[in-house]
């Protein structure tokens, strides 16, 4: 916790480079505008929100930095290098992991397995060809993996489909922190949960981002979004019209950028 | 042993979870933890009663009938365990069969009549046997995957056509000039007669796949895709073309399960091979598989193809009807996956 307080103590876009940068990224439907000219920056140790109402633009954004989604216009730079991605795999080979609503977990395969699926550790045969799976590797690994999420889970071989709500979310975020070196994306990563579940994923959150991974957090749960992010971007109609930091404002200021109504009752000031 | 006893140690070194559910009644948890071996137990259990009823069951001839009449049903069974784990099916196995060993049987008789010597006779016949096979099981996998269509729906118009296509080859005869490798192939044995080569063949099939279900990545992305698609594209997999390799091993198994079947019976009849896909299909669902994906082992169906072909060769020598054979094997089909929604019913959610 401490890292991240000494980071937020620092004024953003002190010069350090952001993990991640998006700049003027654009994306159209026909004639829709998804998005228009979004520029954002992540930095080390940062969890930033992401909010906006239904149809604003927040799943379109997230599928074009998880790769998901090709944007018509505009870039996207992680550690200062631009990159294009085609598939989610190209944004997974760049360090960027994402943690989806549904988990995307397979039930019936063990913890172990879920944590390395895609990304398996092989033992090579003989003549390089027939390798087999290297279980030991991944099952040691994986113990290591959970520990950081800091949720107690009695063994690696449990499989997925037994496990509570709280420690399958802590399978999906622990594979994200195990590979997401860059960045990592949550799509709504409470919205499944309970109340006592919902502070266990806080916690997590603030433990991936305090070892220094930038988390960007979508969500409709805006009083979980006000009390663990530094900063809060607002999505409305495809653009960020607020960025707001917890400690200069307050949950009904939020709601009433998402509605838009602080919008407009700005452009009535003005 | 270094790959079982891994996750022991890991067990032993945590402290005990207080968030496992604790609310399982003492039956799943008891068929969870038993798996697979429960079958094995069913199977004792049908040797022993059928045993107390016709003794001649013991003898080495009833193995010998029984293990060669699983044969065909357990090279088929081997396939559809990896359809069936992937939430898939693929009832066009049998007909698969018939088809593909009618083809290369039609080949290799025509060599022989053009006086082509038998070795290369039985080598283009073969590879021609197994080519369609893989071909027809791609055609399976490509259509299911690239036309987004239902397996079971796929697999039934393939079923159909072929069993057609088969009739069309040869008018609807047998082709009876086979090479000698091939007819030895159905009469040789090792271990002084009581291993038939066409056991020992299935049996071999059965351990190699078995080992690339359980210890490869291809098997765990088997077992992904069937739990999860979703999940497995997200991971990265490529699902489309992993399915069209699961098919195409599929209609390979079957293609080699039609080249014993010729053996066995020195010919290629237009009828092998016709309802064998319920027979493969029951052997894997008693064998513990999941018809939904996901759940599944070799050894399970090894176990179901052995109690379908204990069943029948016990029910002919209990002097029962043959008509019963039939309505015995589907209520174990049934039996097997009613036990199999208890066991399962813990967990997967």
């Amino acid at each position: 916790m401490n890292g991240r307080s000494d980071v937020t103590s620092h004024p953003v876009g002190d010069g350090s480079t952001p993990v991640v940068e998006v700049r003027s990224i654009t994306k159209r439907y026909g004639s829709i505008h998804a998005l228009h000219e979004i520029n954002m920056k992540l930095f080390p140790n940062e969890i930033v929100g992401l909010v906006g109402d239904n149809g604003a633009g927040k799943s379109t954004l997230v599928n074009i930095i998880s790769g998901a989604l090709e944007p018509t216009s505009g870039q996207i730079y992680v550690s200062g290098r631009e990159v294009s991605f085609k598939s989610p795999s190209d944004a997974r080979d760049a360090g960027i992991e994402t943690v989806y609503q549904d988990l995307a977990l397979a039930p019936d395969l063990s913890i172990w397995a879920n944590l390395f699926l895609g990304r398996e550790e092989i033992v090579r045969g003989p003549l390089g060809w027939i390798g087999w799976l290297d279980r030991k590797t991944m099952m040691q690994r994986s113990v290591g993996d959970l520990e950081r999420t800091r949720i107690r889970i009695s063994s690696v071989t449990n499989r997925v489909g037994r496990l509570s709500g709280g420690q399958r979310q802590a399978v999906a975020v622990g594979r994200a922190v195990a590979w997401g070196s860059q960045v990592i994306l949550m799509d709504e990563p409470t919205a499944a949960l309970g109340v006592e579940q919902q502070a266990k994923v806080a916690d997590l959150i603030k433990n991936v981002a305090g070892n220094g991974t930038p988390v960007l957090l979508i969500s409709h749960n805006i009083p979980q979004v006000y009390e663990i992010c530094d900063r809060i971007l607002v999505l409305f109609h495809g653009r960020i019209i607020a960025e707001l930091r917890p400690s200069e404002t307050h949950v009904d200021e939020i709601v009433s950028w998402i509605t838009g109504a602080a919008l407009f009752g700005a452009k009535a000031n003005a | 042993m270094a790959l079982t006893t891994a996750p022991r140690e890991i067990d032993n070194s945590d402290a005990p979870s207080g968030e496992m559910p604790d609310r399982v009644p003492w039956f799943q948890r008891f068929m969870e933890r038993i798996g697979a071996l429960w079958t094995l137990g069913v199977l004792v259990v049908i040797v022993i009663v059928f045993g107390a009823v016709a003794p001649d069951l013991y003898t080495k001839a009833a193995w010998l009938a029984t293990s060669e009449y699983a044969v065909e049903y357990l090279i088929l069974a081997i396939g559809q365990t990896f359809v069936i784990i992937t939430a898939g099916i693929d009832l066009a196995d049998g007909a698969t069969l018939g088809f593909s060993s009618m083809a290369g049987s039609i080949l290799m008789a025509n060599m022989i009549g053009s006086h082509i010597g038998g070795g290369f006779a039985a080598t283009a016949g073969i590879l021609l046997m197994l080519a369609t096979g893989a071909a027809i099981g791609i055609v399976n996998g490509v259509v299911i995957t690239k036309m987004k269509l239902p397996p079971f729906i796929v697999t039934l118009g393939t079923l159909t056509a072929i069993t057609g296509a088969t009739d069309l080859l040869n008018n609807a005869t047998e082709v009876t000039t086979l090479p000698g490798f091939v007819t030895r192939l159905g009469t040789e044995s090792v271990l002084s007669g009581w291993l038939p080569v066409t056991v020992l063949i299935a049996l071999v099939l059965a351990v190699l796949f078995g080992y690339l279900l359980a210890r490869t990545r291809f098997g765990l992305r088997t077992y992904a895709i069937g739990s999860n698609e979703i999940a497995a594209r997200r991971a990265g997999i490529n699902v489309d073309r992993h399915l069209i390799k699961v098919y195409m091993i599929s209609g390979l198994l079957a293609a080699a399960a039609g080249l014993l079947v010729t053996a066995n019976f020195s010919a290629a009849s237009p009828i092998a091979g016709a309802n064998d896909e319920l027979y493969a299909i029951a052997s894997v669902v008693i064998g513990g598989a999941s018809i939904f994906g996901g759940r599944g082992t070799m050894f399970g169906t090894v176990v179901g193809t052995s109690i379908i072909a204990v069943l029948t060769t016990g029910l002919v020598l209990a002097n029962v009807q043959s008509f019963w054979q039939q309505v015995a094997i589907g209520a174990v089909v049934i039996g097997a996956v009613a036990v199999d929604r208890v066991r399962t019913k813990v967990g997967t959610d």
